[in-house]
């Protein structure tokens, strides 16, 4: 009997020296900064401007805004062929319609439809006032832009 | 099989300690300006800060980045703010090999038409390290 324990007991020594171990390893793998790294979408599309929530284009034309990087609205803003794939899959775009060639001119959100009618409203003296610095600067009304909020309750407009 | 996993973990382990800093990715350019011209003299803060300043077309890196590159910039489309420029006041430029090189082909073809060439580079480089809060 005695002897019976005393092997579980080393059993069971081993067994929770490896769990700890394998527990140790998992999380030497990603160091919490990894983790906490921003998306390659948030990374390289929020760099000069307010990272646009991905629902407000549609896939075909982030596609288009993707194979353009190089005439983005007056700036380079190029991408190497691997960063491009992984901002497209995130976008939600085949990655191989994403680097296609194209002529069609750059989308914008703050031309469609449905953003004119949202803010009609407001003047062209506001959207052209150093406060705002046009329409795409969402983040001047909506705090809150980088996280996807644009409800009435969190906008403020700067005067 | 045995001495290939010994190497792959040496290589891993020694990956931090080999991390870029703004001194040896000047040290990096300049190497690269001397395989192309002998007579090259290493890097020049002083030609690093006239590069900083020349405005060929609509913009200077000073638009963008102030003329006083340890203080915060601002985009000069987007107006949005762009952390200081200079590794003296902000830590973390400087320390990516990929991420320097990706944007010095973006503004330095934005700002100056063209691309910048290694020893313009380690021009700026050796620019923005003094740049204690004066430019
Ligand atoms: C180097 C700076 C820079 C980077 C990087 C950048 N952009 Fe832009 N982007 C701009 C500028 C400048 C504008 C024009 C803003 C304006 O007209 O006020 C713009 C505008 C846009 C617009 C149109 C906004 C509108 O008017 O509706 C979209 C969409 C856009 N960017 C998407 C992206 C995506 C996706 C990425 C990442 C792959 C990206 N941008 C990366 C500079 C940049
Ligand atoms: C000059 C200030 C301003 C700017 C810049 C601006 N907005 Fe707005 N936005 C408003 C106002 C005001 C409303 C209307 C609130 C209302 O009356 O419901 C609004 C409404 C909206 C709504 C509808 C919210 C809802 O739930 O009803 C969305 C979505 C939106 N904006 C997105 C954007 C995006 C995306 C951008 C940038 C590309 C942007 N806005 C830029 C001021 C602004
Ligand atoms: C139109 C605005 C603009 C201009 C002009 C501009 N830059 Fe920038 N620069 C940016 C933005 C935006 C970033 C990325 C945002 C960030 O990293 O905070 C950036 C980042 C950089 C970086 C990345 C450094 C790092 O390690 O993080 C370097 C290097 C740089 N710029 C150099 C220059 C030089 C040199 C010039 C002039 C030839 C210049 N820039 C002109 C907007 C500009």
């Amino acid at each position: 009997m005695r002897t019976r324990t005393g092997i579980r007991r080393i059993d069971w020594i081993v067994w929770s020296l490896a769990a700890v171990f394998l527990a140790y390893a998992a999380v030497a793998a990603v160091p919490p900064t990894e983790a906490a790294k921003p998306t390659a979408y948030a990374e390289e599309c929020g760099a000069c401007h307010t990272a646009y929530p991905a629902r407000l284009l549609r896939p075909a034309d982030w596609a288009v805004v993707l194979a353009t990087l190089d005439r983005h609205f007056g700036v380079d803003a190029s991408l190497n062929d691997t960063t491009r794939a992984a901002v497209a899959r995130q976008l939600g775009v085949d990655p191989a319609v994403a680097s296609a060639a194209t002529t069609k001119a750059v989308p914008r959100i703050t031309q469609q439809g449905w953003f004119r009618e949202e803010h009609d409203e407001i003047s062209a003296q506001l959207l052209r006032s150093p406060a705002v610095r046009g329409a795409a600067n969402c983040s001047a009304c909506h705090a809150g832009a980088d996280r996807d909020q644009f409800d009435d309750h969190s906008v403020r407009i700067p005067r | 099989m045995f001495r290939k996993a010994l190497i792959a973990a040496t290589v891993l382990l020694a990956a931090p300690a080999l991390a870029d800093t703004p001194e040896s990715l000047m040290r990096a350019y300049a190497e690269q300006a001397r395989t192309t011209s002998a007579s090259y003299a290493g890097p020049s803060p002083a030609a690093g800060r006239r590069l900083f300043h020349q405005q060929p077309r609509d913009w200077s890196c000073a638009t963008c980045h102030t003329d006083q590159p340890a203080a915060t910039g601002r985009h000069a489309i987007t107006g949005k703010t762009i952390a200081p420029l200079s590794p003296v006041a902000n830590p973390n430029r400087f320390c990516d090999a990929a991420k320097v090189e990706k944007w010095f082909k973006r503004n330095c073809n934005d700002t100056l038409g063209r691309l910048c060439t290694p020893a313009e580079k380690a021009d700026l480089i050796a620019f923005l390290l003094g740049a204690k809060g004066g430019a």
